[in-house]
């Protein structure tokens, strides 16, 4: 039997990682890339910047909450963000499906110059390609993004340490059950949008609030479970969760459970993760609520010095297990 | 108002229900909860941290995913090689380990499978391709077996031509009694499946516990359900007078719902199909009647498989039957994970194993 690349690579998840140590970080190994951060921090004569690229392949093109091109600028400009960069400059790179109509296609550029404006970040470069008919889903976008990283700012995944409050800038899982419920024609009562949105603005304040923040990581793919996992494991610290406190709006908490899927394993566009000192907790929360991306962030948990490596969640009912990593595809239950 | 899922989540009221399950001072007692979502239900909440360690609790077959036998599996996956042919499936069936490859692998390799989340999906690849067969793989319990004998009446009337169903689909109560009279466990009480009671209704149950002397309740999927029905049963242990009582009123009723059963029964006839572990049991295979044989996949395509082969060390049978636990197989945690699934209880949510693992406890207590 052929081993292949099946659609469990791309889940964001366990095999993703194991398709990344496999087939690139070994071959083509070098100091910025082995770190996998969401971005290379490079030199460039005395100044540091962030560098990053994305793909983007979502299906629908448009969904509520947004479409391609808004989520293409915003998961770049987030990816620099995080790593505690001003995004700056972003290339886009189209490849577009035989057959496509104009009007999807503009309105999709309407939106990232709307996003890009509202981000101050610059489209400086692009490229299209067209592909026979069938030979893509109707049109991908890869991008690439550079900005600043400011002096005295040190977030990175293998930063974080015991004590550190874990804070979500709100409520998890609401694009990937936007992006489902479209997808699948799943009609659902209730405001179920994408929270795709561009971050760099409240994590600029944030950083101002608190240069001390150790790490802050976008949890897309794979949601919230599975980036704590990864940073869990970068830093060599457990992580302890309650599960109470993680909000979960009531449209996405009710089609989680007709589905039978864990929003904490559900993708997010517009949310950010942070680890920071306990003491500046309170401070930073303060900051990220009086900013429109961070209205509903709340302290999650915290970083233990036990289980390392490790997240653990506990239940309302005081129980506890490790909340593992995504293994392959998020699949609804039969029963 | 209509109570939210959330008070069946309320921790005061699952640990009261904690408290009086401690009062019935039963030192041993084994119970079965018979269905995969109550296994993960109850090793996500800890469940059975809370009670007391004489209360066993053995996951049954009860994940429709898991049960399919290996030959069955590779039929399916032959059917899906078929030239032309698209496999409809429900998602999990994708990672199920064959002899030779899954479903996922043929896919990779150019079968046309979709994933789809109901059968409707189903009937509509048909429409849009009427020049090639549409096959949906029927997995599932009496839950899931209504919808697809509606796919089938409503193929019928929309006049699909190329619409047929491989109906693996299964029934549960023959199979309880064959675990019951394989003798292998001793059961004291079981937690009754709440979806599937929800079709057939609590009345099915009633010869397990006048026949066989264990106690049997019904029950939803959160935790206080849950605790409910362990209170519920232990009560009746307590009391020597096995019987099947509902903690679940919201969503079942004694003699089910008589719409889909009905349903069923124009579809279906029953006959003997094997389980993973248990083997061929009797009476528990919903078969698509010769009425509708122009939608039955086994009689329009000649499904062929070599012998089949289940994984080497995998304990799937055992822990199927409530033999061992899933930690239990020296394949668990190791060779056989989520992201590479040995054996089929390791694939779906509702497998035993898979719970195990994704719900386990931390290596060590968090400060």
């Amino acid at each position: 039997m052929t081993e292949r690349i099946l659609m469990a690579h791309g889940s964001g998840g366990k095999l993703s990682h194991e398709l990344i140590t496999r087939c690139f970080v070994g071959r083509l190994a070098n100091q910025w890339l082995s770190r996998q951060d969401d971005a290379a921090c490079i030199d460039v004569g005395n100044s540091r910047f962030a560098f990053t690229t994305d793909s983007y392949v979502v299906s629908p093109l448009v969904f509520p909450g947004g479409n391609i091109g808004k989520l293409a600028v915003c998961g770049t400009v987030n990816d620099l963000a995080v790593s505690g960069a001003v995004p700056q400059y972003l290339s886009l790179a189209f490849i577009l499906e035989e057959g496509l109509p104009f009007d999807v296609l503009e309105g999709i550029v309407e939106s990232i110059r709307s996003v890009a404006e509202e981000a101050s970040v610059h489209i400086v470069t692009g490229d299209t390609k067209v592909v026979p008919f069938g030979k893509a889903d109707g049109l991908f976008i890869n991008t690439a993004g550079v900005g600043h990283i400011l002096a005295g700012i040190n977030v990175s995944g293998d930063n974080v340490r015991a004590g550190d409050a874990i804070i979500i800038s709100g409520s998890i899982g609401d694009h990937g059950m936007a992006i489902m419920a479209q997808r699948e024609g799943l009609r659902f009562e209730g405001a179920l949008s994408s929270d795709c949105a561009p971050l760099n603005g409240l994590i600029s304040a944030m950083l101002q609030a608190c240069p001390d923040i150790h790490c802050m990581r976008d949890p897309t793919r794979g949601g919230v479970a599975t980036t704590l996992n990864e940073i869990a494991s970068q830093s060599q610290v457990g992580m302890f969760i309650e599960a109470e406190s993680v909000p979960v709006q009531p449209a996405v908490r009710a089609l989680s459970e007709i589905l039978g899927i864990d929003p904490l394993y559900i993708a997010n566009e517009g949310k950010v993760l942070v680890f920071a000192p306990a003491a500046a907790a309170n401070d930073l929360l303060k900051t990220m609520r009086s900013h429109k991306y961070g209205r509903d962030a709340t302290i999650i948990g915290k970083v233990t010095d036990t289980n390392a490596g490790q997240v653990v969640l506990r239940s309302k009912l005081g129980t506890s297990h490790v909340l593992a990593m995504l293994a392959g595809d998020i699949l609804p239950r039969i029963c | 108002m209509e109570p939210s899922i959330e008070s069946f989540r309320d921790s005061e009221l699952a640990l009261a229900l904690v408290k009086k399950i401690k009062q019935h001072q039963v030192e041993q007692a084994c119970l079965m909860e018979f269905c995969g979502s109550h296994t993960a239900s109850i090793l996500k909440y800890g469940l059975r941290n809370l009670i007391p360690a004489g209360i066993e609790m053995l996951s049954g077959p009860g994940c429709p995913v898991c049960v399919i036998t290996q030959t069955d599996i590779d039929r399916a996956i032959a059917l899906a090689q078929t030239p032309d042919l698209i496999l409809c499936t429900f998602g999990d069936m994708l990672r199920v380990p064959g002899t030779d490859s899954s479903l996922q692998q043929s896919r990779a390799e150019g079968c046309d499978i979709r994933m789809v989340y109901s059968t409707l999906d189903a009937l509509n690849i048909a429409e849009q391709n009427p020049k090639r067969p549409v096959v949906f793989l029927g997995v599932g319990f009496e839950t899931t077996a209504p919808t697809v004998a509606a796919s089938i009446t409503m193929a019928h009337s929309r006049k699909l031509k190329n619409y047929s169903v491989f109906s693996l689909l299964k029934n549960c109560p023959p199979v309880m009694k064959a675990l019951i009279e394989g003798g292998k466990i001793r059961i004291n009480g079981i937690i009754c499946p709440g979806h599937v009671s929800a079709i057939i209704g609590s009345r099915p149950y009633e010869s397990i516990a006048s026949e066989y002397g264990i106690a049997c309740v019904v029950t939803g999927f959160e935790p206080v359900d849950i605790l409910m029905a362990v209170d519920m049963l232990l009560a009746q242990i307590v009391r020597g007078k096995p019987l099947v009582e509902n903690a679940y009123g919201r969503g079942v009723s004694p003699q089910g719902n008589l719409i889909a059963q009905e349903l069923l029964t124009a579809v279906f006839e029953m006959r003997t199909i094997g389980w993973r572990g248990v083997g061929d049991v009797a009476g528990s295979g919903y078969q698509i009647r010769e009425q509708y044989q122009n939608y039955d996949a086994e009689y329009l395509f000649k499904i062929k498989v070599g012998p089949s082969k289940e994984p080497a060390g995998c304990m799937c049978g055992d822990i199927l039957r409530g033999i061992i636990r899933p930690p239990e197989c020296p394949l668990f945690g190791k060779v056989c994970l989520p992201e590479r699934p040995a054996g089929p209880c390791m694939v779906s949510g509702e497998g035993a194993c898979a719970s195990y693992y994704t719900y386990r406890d931390s290596a060590r207590s968090v400060r």
